[in-house]
């Protein structure tokens, strides 16, 4: 590798981004205004389950600016079926997933009909003139309710709730032993229920799209996370040929996998454009987005650990149950499946089984949110560590120890099958542990039991890792995953010695601008500011498999400095042929070629004048020095680290306070470390939201009672602490750049260091359990032995103005 | 109905439906587009604009409420090609990711510094708290606060 004087990778350069951003210049696709320019507005469902016996829109038709009313039945032809790309298994049952339902709704928040109109006000008027008779089915909500044999059916036709189950056996796969014979023959057993939440995403950003539809080529703008993908899928789902599609991402507001999608609205945005050929575009309110795009997490975990009395851990058996909703989206199906190969986590477990079996009711359909199944995993396996720390009497933090994988014992193949490549997890605890100043709040907790305080202190300890950098292909596809795993990135030498990066991936606030222009300076030795990188639109970025799965840097960013190597080698070769030398004696430094042994030097901008001119350029040598390269990595990384979180819980009124959050990750290496910092910051946030604040909550009806952000408590600023983090560093070694990744390293992370805090905080008092969020209700009851009646009404705390003065809801 | 409004220095006269929110009336209209809309039960703070001076939530403002008044949106903050301390500050600290909150968000800092030109994290905090943001954790926000008060106080001088 070449590097300038003082490299950029490691530098925290301030971002390239924020100029637009910060002086209200930002082109969000609901700031698109085409000529002639149309508004759609949806019809949804109230109802959660029901047949549609009748829709009429003879009122809605004559409405002032009203040009088209369809409901599914005028579509049902065109509009196939959203598409499922995880078939898990074989045998997955998956419904068909019309974008406007035809003759049943199955989850409130369905689209039922929709209206075009010359402005947005006008085309929401007309929603109010449209009369749908529903004839109510029962509704499905409760998972173990939906397996039972007899239970009401979400799909009829299916015969069953369940779309599939999927094994993994550490016996059967030959990775470990069996894990039945593991528990029996140990001396200590721990078994839990645990509840993951049905969460939101709640991206600030509400989703638009804008479709122009001229005769020869569909535009799409899309504030979407995969335009690679949803070009793709559009293709396959509506019948147009790829070529005539172009979809861009435009300025996209964060995602958390809220945007990792193919929507309905998307198809129905465009099979409106399409029919009056005319640009039409779709913004949806903030309660549309709570009740129709996909919501997160919803699992039950039935979670069996066992271990020798010395605190050897020697069998993990999980079995879940996980809420796909009515229908399985994108990758909802293969959500759980992310978490199988990390329940295991850091721990050197023997023998190992995790069944899950996927569920349908009469929900929002669940997918991608931060994290994906890994922060399901690494909640379980967290607190069911504390859960047998308490049993056998020892410090949960000396049970991690007795268990993980030592730094020397790297690469290390776990009883899940994978290879962690590197880790030290040791020195990422030391570290946590110094800052957090761990004895002296043990002592102080020790004290505070001793003198009954009412206000009670417990610490949370998380010693996470996490799969990610979503690749590589061939495990992907080994596991019925349709799309591969690679990135692709391509660089223009333009004339002037600037450059233009093209990525794959597709940023939405993670700062890849910022970062691929330290990745191309250091490499190219040009400067930081000479380099434009391009993206999310697929006439320029003509090849990606887009931005998810922590999986940007480590793999898209990866093959940016591949495409520089290129570019590098090709531009030698013609430096050497301009020099008259031998390759071998001409090096690169500091942005220019030189011949060794020499004082003679040539400008890299010098050669990409010359391969651009072409006058001399050597025989068989192609002019310019423009190169493209695809990474497609051998494994996944693995960041890990440890986080610890001291809370102080009120013991009479439950209220929980977070009074310090440690966290020290390793993700490898860092190029801009005010970057990675940042997006652990916001990491940490929705962790520590999904153990205190967040849930998404159905009536008895089916209705969500949670679709505003009065009702879904987003943290505000008084919600959230003051953040301590530091890193350690062990390299990747799957990649060349060292890099692990880091935007789902502290979601992961975060939950289950809160929650098991708040439980050490009150565990003396008997309590072994807090179903999440941990509200004061919840922890008032379980305090005082009334967990059984835990109320199903909202779990947080009444949205914004119930903060006490010091942070936390009421 | 006419209203007459002055958005960033400039005058503007408009016929607008009464139910016609102000937010809306920015956008559409005036292609005000710096100015977004996040939600619809003014939880967000993301449409946070200045009226008269003082910072509104202008998905909560009929367009008829502004008439004879002075808005000034995040597109009006700078002066002459000068970042206004709060926007430089957001920017050297990582105060932003996706950027949606941000307008709103700086909107509202420059109210709260105008309320109180030296507040403590926990004042910011509070300060802060109608206004959501889902990618940075407040934390880099609260810190470009800090710094913006500092620049922003007559003993303060930038960087």
């Amino acid at each position: 590798m070449t590097a300038t004087a003082e490299p950029e990778v490691g530098k925290a350069r301030r971002r390239k981004e924020d100029a637009r951003l910060i002086t209200g210049a930002t082109r969000w696709t609901d700031n698109m205004q085409l000529a002639g320019m149309l508004h759609m507005a949806l019809l949804r469902s109230p109802v959660a389950h029901a047949r549609i016996t009748s829709v009429d829109v003879t009122r809605a038709v004559g409405m002032p600016g009203v040009l088209v009313v369809l409901t599914g039945r005028d579509l049902a032809d065109e509009q196939g079926s959203l598409p499922c790309v995880w078939p898990i298994t074989e045998d997955m049952l998956a419904p068909p997933a019309p974008a406007l339902a035809v003759d049943r709704v199955n989850f409130a928040g369905e689209a039922v009909a929709l209206v075009v109109a010359r402005s947005a006000a006008e085309a929401h008027d007309a929603l109010a003139e449209i009369d749908v008779d529903y004839e109510d089915l029962p509704v499905v909500l409760d998972l173990e309710e939906a397996v039972r044999d007899g239970a009401d059916l979400v799909h009829p036709d299916l015969g069953t709730n369940k779309s599939a189950t999927w094994v993994f056996d550490s016996a059967a796969a030959g990775t470990g032993t069996d894990v039945d014979q593991a528990i029996a023959e140990s001396e200590v057993v721990v078994e839990r229920t645990f509840r993951q939440q049905r969460l939101i995403p709640a991206f600030m950003e509400p989703r638009s799209v804008v479709v122009d539809p001229s005769p020869d080529s569909v535009t799409m703008w899309s504030s979407t996370q995969v335009p690679h993908i949803l070009r793709w899928m559009l293709s396959a789902v509506l019948g147009i040929p790829e070529q005539r599609i172009r979809v861009i991402a435009p300025d996209v507001g964060g995602g958390f996998g809220g945007k990792l999608q193919v929507t309905p609205e998307e198809v129905l945005t465009l099979l409106a454009a399409r029919r009056l050929g005319k640009p039409v575009k779709w913004t949806e309110s903030r309660t549309e987005s709570m009740l129709s795009a996909h919501h997160g997490r919803d699992q039950l975990q039935r979670i069996t650990i066992s271990a020798r009395r010395d605190g050897t851990v020697t069998g993990l058996k999980v079995d879940l149950l996980a809420d796909m909703g009515a229908y399985l989206r994108l990758i909802s199906s293969g959500v759980p499946i992310l978490g199988a190969f990390m329940f295991n986590a850091i721990y050197k477990f023997p023998a190992y089984r995790f069944t899950c079996t996927n569920v349908f009711t009469t929900k929002v359909p669940t997918d991608a949110y931060r994290g994906a199944g890994r922060p399901e995993a690494t909640f379980a396996i967290e607190r069911i560590m504390d859960e047998l720390a308490a049993e056998l009497g020892v410090d949960p933090l000396e049970l991690r120890e007795r268990n993980w994988i030592g730094h020397d014992e790297f690469p290390f193949t776990t009883v899940a099958g994978l290879t962690y490549d590197s880790g030290d997890y040791e020195a990422a605890t030391a570290r946590a542990k110094e800052l957090f100043g761990y004895d002296a709040l043990r002592a102080e907790q020790a004290e505070r039991r001793a003198d009954g305080d009412p206000v009670q202190l417990g610490i949370g300890i998380s010693t996470y890792t996490e799969m990610c950098g979503l690749a590589p292909s061939r495990v992907l596809g080994a596991l019925r995953y349709a799309a591969g795993g690679w990135e692709h990135a391509a660089i223009r030498m333009l004339p002037t010695g600037k450059v233009e990066l093209i990525t794959g991936t597709s940023p939405h606030g993670q700062g890849h601008v910022t970062a691929w222009s330290q990745i191309v300076a250091d490499r190219l030795g040009v400067p930081f500011e000479d380099v434009e990188v391009l993206h999310g639109d697929t006439r320029v970025s003509h090849r990606g498999m887009d931005s998810y799965g922590s999986r940007s840097l480590a793999v898209g960013g990866v093959a940016v400095a591949l495409a520089a190597d290129k570019v590098l080698a090709k531009a030698r070769t013609v430096a050497a042929h301009l020099l008259e030398v031998a390759e071998d004696d001409v090096e690169f430094t500091a942005g220019a070629f030189s011949v060794r042994g020499t004082s003679t030097t040539m400008a890299l901008g010098d050669v990409v004048v010359a391969a651009h001119v072409a006058h001399d350029l050597p025989d068989g040598v192609e002019p310019g020095l423009d190169a493209e390269a695809t990474f497609d990595p051998e494994n996944f990384s693995y960041p890990h680290g440890t986080h610890l979180c001291a809370t102080e819980v009120d013991t009479q009124t439950g209220a929980v306070k977070i009074r310090s959050y440690v966290c020290v990750d390793d993700v490898g290496k860092v190029v801009n470390p005010m970057i990675v910092e940042g997006q652990v910051h916001g990491g940490l946030a929705q962790g520590i939201a999904q153990a205190l604040y967040e849930e998404a909550v159905h009536d008895e009806s089916g209705t969500l009672t949670t679709a505003t952000l009065a009702d879904y408590l987003l943290p505000s600023a008084v919600d959230l602490p003051h953040f301590t983090t530091d890193r350690t560093e062990t390299p990747a070694t799957s990649n060349p750049l060292g890099v692990k990744g880091v935007g789902e390293a502290g979601t992961i992370a975060s939950t289950p260091a809160v929650v098991n805090s708040v439980i050490d905080a009150v565990r003396h008092m008997g309590v072994t359990g807090i179903d999440m969020p941990c509200t004061p209700m919840r922890v008032w009851k379980a305090i005082h032995h009334r967990a059984a009646d835990v109320p199903t009404t909202p779990g947080a705390g009444g949205g914004l103005g119930s903060v006490t003065p010091r942070g936390g809801a009421e | 109905m006419r209203i007459t409004v002055t958005v960033d220095g400039v005058e503007y006269r408009d016929d607008v439906e009464p139910r016609t929110l102000l937010v809306h009336h920015l956008r559409e209209r005036l292609g005000k587009t710096g100015t977004v809309v996040g939600c619809d039960t003014s939880n967000c703070g993301a449409c946070t604009v200045h009226l008269d001076g003082r910072s509104v939530k202008s998905c909560a403002v009929l367009a008829v409420q502004a008439d004879g008044r002075e808005v000034t949106t995040i597109e009006g903050l700078a002066r002459d090609g000068e970042l206004h301390p709060v926007q430089r500050a957001f920017h050297q600290n990582h105060a932003l990711q996706c950027g949606f909150c941000t307008p709103g968000m700086i909107m509202q800092a420059v109210d709260l510094l105008a309320d109180n030109p030296d507040p403590d994290e926990d004042e910011i905090r509070h300060g802060l708290e109608g206004n959501l943001c889902r990618c940075t954790g407040y934390q880099n926000i609260v810190a470009a606060v800090r710094d913006a008060a500092q620049e922003l106080s007559p003993a303060g001088g930038g960087e």
